[in-house]
């Protein structure tokens, strides 16, 4: 399991004679310099994948602070994510003159209230029996989004089409750019709200509930608060990816949030890292391109020439779903704390290497 | 003068475009790229052998040689019936492989998620794959044509019948209540008119999810009425059947198309209780005896064993994909070479009483450009204790 990153000295060098701020501003800068510049260089499907990736980033952050900090495992965050997405739809084509960036912190605010409604039940329910009960949420979603009580509202089994915003302020933009740059300035406030969010008091009290919560309650904190509170903050997170993945699809419906979606999530925190921000990225990436590379893997296979028997198993074993299964099976197999925990071993490596004598011991 | 004008530099456009063969996206001297979208994995997965059934005829059309000397390059994505999956499939094959067009991509939901995005960029989305009425809107989506007929169509088929047999009917409704029940009601608004308010004495719905619709058969006996109209998935449609016969309610019962497996509908609801009911079709059923040596079925027949051994052939969903291969096969042929998107479209909106082996026989496909519905004739078969036969002339739709 993760533990939070203890507080380093601020002024230790940690690689080339830079401190650890130092590296981590360099960092930042260069990746705005990457943002900045690549929706010049892409082509705008290959954009398109990478914004996917941020708005699942995003999503993924509300799941691991629920699940990786919080330790309340959640397998429906998928509903989470339909009701961002379907606040946004139903705002821009129901309510007129309101602007579509307006509709993402309301969708933020919905999924935030309806989360810390689910997180009271959830209070009760520790670990599978909350898994359970989250899973009947994903099941129940599009049921629920295709009730007739509402199907003035949602469109029912249709869904509703809504548009692509264009760029503001007659920028030399496409519209594929101008919701990259969106969707990044979303996930860059997103990422500045969970990181100050889970390194400080806060964020030692979520931990503190998951890792032990009698003691955590001893210690006075309010472990009841503190669940619920998460849980809200995470269907919020969730919540505004659904609505950035709305305007991004330009289309909402039940049979876009199935049970899959939530499951889907469950394997980017997983592969990320549980309980590492960071990760959550490469969590993101993994669920949206690797299963694109499987199909094309699975497709280069089917032209090759093989002979007879060998061709029969190969091209059994390369259909889409095994070899995503297998890059599951052999990430969760090698990397038992996904990406984040390389990240964190490299980081380790790279402080003891540069640790010298003058450091203070910690 | 300005209209010769017009006309003339029209043209000239076009025959620059069929003279640069080579700036056509999708397509080179020697080959065409044609995109699809189908649910290979997921809950529907069931219909991929639609994709499975296309990709094997344009296989066997390449190994004879192709069309005006192109090869076709069939790819097909799964989507999994997931909207934002096949958006992203769709960019794909549209922006990286730079297909020509995109042909009987499967499923409501996922077409509406990509009509949009096609239409924009006058990329056709030809035929495709799915039972809803608005594909045909020619006037917003001019890139985007339907096929087969929809469940509107088949109710306005069924309201005609209705008018003409038994003007005098007092009409009872059970549908389902979604948007395939509803195009049903739609659809018998459309040919009824201003009858419909008196001729139908009572509607009554129920939700996919319900254990039974019992209550609504006996809601419908009890207004009175001598005919029903029945809107309803399998399971629900025996229940129905099973139902209207032990209550002793005699209705005149049309069923929807949907639910006339004798596997999964007359067998259960018991075959003996569904005597005299009518429905609708436009393929030939390839599990009827009536087909068993039929020429058209044949030819799939033939296709099937050569392409697809070991292929189960009583699935009509490999009857219906080799039905809409021919189609777009058609198509390809009537461009004669010129494979822009605009041409690829303008033929698709120009087919004049093609036949496919595999529809009932005087069912044609027809097109045009305020036509974008290539299937919209049924004939009525009513349900004789043992098989459906069919009666009576073809019906078209009053076309929507």
């Amino acid at each position: 399991m993760a533990t939070l990153d203890t507080p380093r000295p601020a002024a230790a060098p940690l690689f080339a004679g830079l401190t650890f701020r130092t590296w981590g501003l360099l960092a930042l800068v260069l990746l705005f310099v990457a943002a900045a510049v690549l929706p010049f260089s892409l082509t705008n499907f290959r954009l398109s994948q990478v914004t996917l990736v941020i708005i699942y980033s995003i999503a993924l952050l509300g799941l691991n602070i629920l699940t990786g900090f919080n330790g309340q495992i959640s397998l429906g965050h998928g509903a989470f994510f339909a009701i961002g997405g379907y606040t946004t739809a139903i705002l821009l084509t129901k309510v007129t003159g309101i602007p579509y960036w307006a509709t993402v912190p309301i969708a933020g605010v919905i999924s935030a209230g309806v989360g810390f409604l689910v997180g009271w039940p959830a209070l009760r329910l520790e670990g599978l029996y909350l898994a359970l009960a989250t899973f009947a949420l994903a099941v129940a979603t599009p049921q629920i989004l295709k009730y007739k009580a509402w199907d003035d509202w949602t469109g029912g089994v249709q869904g509703i089409n809504l548009d692509k915003p264009g760029a503001p302020f007659g920028l030399p933009l496409n519209r594929d750019q101008w919701l990259f740059y969106f969707c990044f300035a979303w996930a860059v406030v997103a990422f500045v709200i969970g990181w100050n969010l889970l390194r400080g008091r806060t964020g030692r009290a979520m931990v503190a509930v998951r890792d032990h919560p009698i003691a955590a309650a001893t210690m006075g904190v309010n472990t009841a608060r503190y669940k619920t509170l998460t849980f809200g903050v995470s269907a919020m997170l969730t919540g505004v990816a659904g609505s950035l993945a709305a305007l991004w699809t330009e289309f909402v419906s039940p049979d876009s949030f199935d049970v899959f979606l939530s499951i889907r999530f469950l394997i980017g925190i997983v592969i990320g890292g549980v309980g590492s921000i960071p990760g959550v990225v490469f969590g993101a990436f993994f669920i949206v391109i690797v299963p694109n590379w499987a199909s094309d893997l699975s497709n280069w296979v089917q032209t090759l020439a093989l002979p007879g028997f060998l061709s029969r198993i190969l091209v059994l074993l390369s259909s889409p779903q095994v070899l995503f299964g297998m890059a599951l099976i052999i990430c969760v197999a090698l990397l038992p704390g996904g990406f984040g925990g390389i990240i964190r071993w490299l980081l380790r490596v790279i402080e003891r290497d540069a640790a010298t004598p003058t450091r203070p011991p910690s | 003068m300005r209209n010769t004008l017009c006309l003339t530099a029209a043209a000239l456009v076009l025959a620059a475009m069929s003279a640069s063969a080579a700036d056509t996206p999708g397509v080179t001297a020697t080959e065409i790229k044609i995109g699809n979208t189908m649910p290979y994995s997921g809950p529907a997965s069931s219909y991929g052998i639609i994709g499975k059934t296309e990709a094997a005829f344009f296989k066997m059309v390449n190994e004879q040689g192709g069309v005006a000397g192109h090869k076709i390059d069939f790819i097909s994505a799964d989507d999994s019936y997931s909207p934002p999956k096949t958006v992203e499939q769709v960019k794909k094959l549209v922006e990286e492989e730079g297909v020509a067009f995109m042909f009987n991509t499967l499923g409501t939901p996922p077409n509406t998620a990509i009509e949009k995005y096609l239409n924009e960029h006058k990329v056709p989305q030809l035929f495709v794959a799915t039972g809803a009425d608005k594909w045909g809107d020619y006037k917003d989506f001019p890139w985007t044509i339907g096929f087969q007929p929809s469940y509107r169509t088949e109710a306005q088929i069924y309201a005609k019948y209705i008018l003409k047999n038994k003007p005098n009917a007092k009409i009872a409704v059970l549908y389902q209540n979604d948007d395939f029940g509803k195009d049903y009601v739609i659809g018998l608004k459309d040919a009824l008119g201003d009858k419909y308010a008196k001729m139908v004495v009572k509607e009554a719905s129920y939700e996919a999810t319900d254990p039974t619709i019992d209550t609504q058969i006996i809601a419908l006996q009890g207004s009175g009425a001598d005919t029903l109209i029945t809107a309803a998935i399998p399971k629900f449609a025996a229940q129905t059947i099973r139902k209207v016969h032990d209550i002793g309610w005699k209705p005149l019962h049309f069923m929807t198309n949907v639910s006339i497996s004798v596997g999964a509908v007359m067998t259960p609801a018991g075959p003996e209780n569904g005597i005299g009911i009518i429905s609708a079709n436009y393929g030939k059923d390839p599990t009827d005896p009536t087909w068993k040596n039929d020429a058209g079925l044949n030819q799939w027949r033939d296709f099937m064993t050569k392409n697809m051994p070991g292929a189960d052939l009583t699935d009509a969903n490999y009857v219906y994909g080799y039905g809409a291969a021919l189609t777009m096969l058609q198509v390809l042929k009537q461009c004669n070479g010129d494979f822009s998107r605009a041409n690829v479209m303008k033929q698709a909106a120009n087919l004049k009483d093609f036949s496919l082996p595999t529809l009932l026989p005087g069912i044609k496909v027809n097109t045009s450009p305020t036509n974008y519905h290539p299937i919209t004739q049924m004939q009525l078969q009513k349900w004789d204790g043992k098989t459906w036969v069919l009666f009576g002339d073809v019906i078209s739709g009053t076309g929507a």
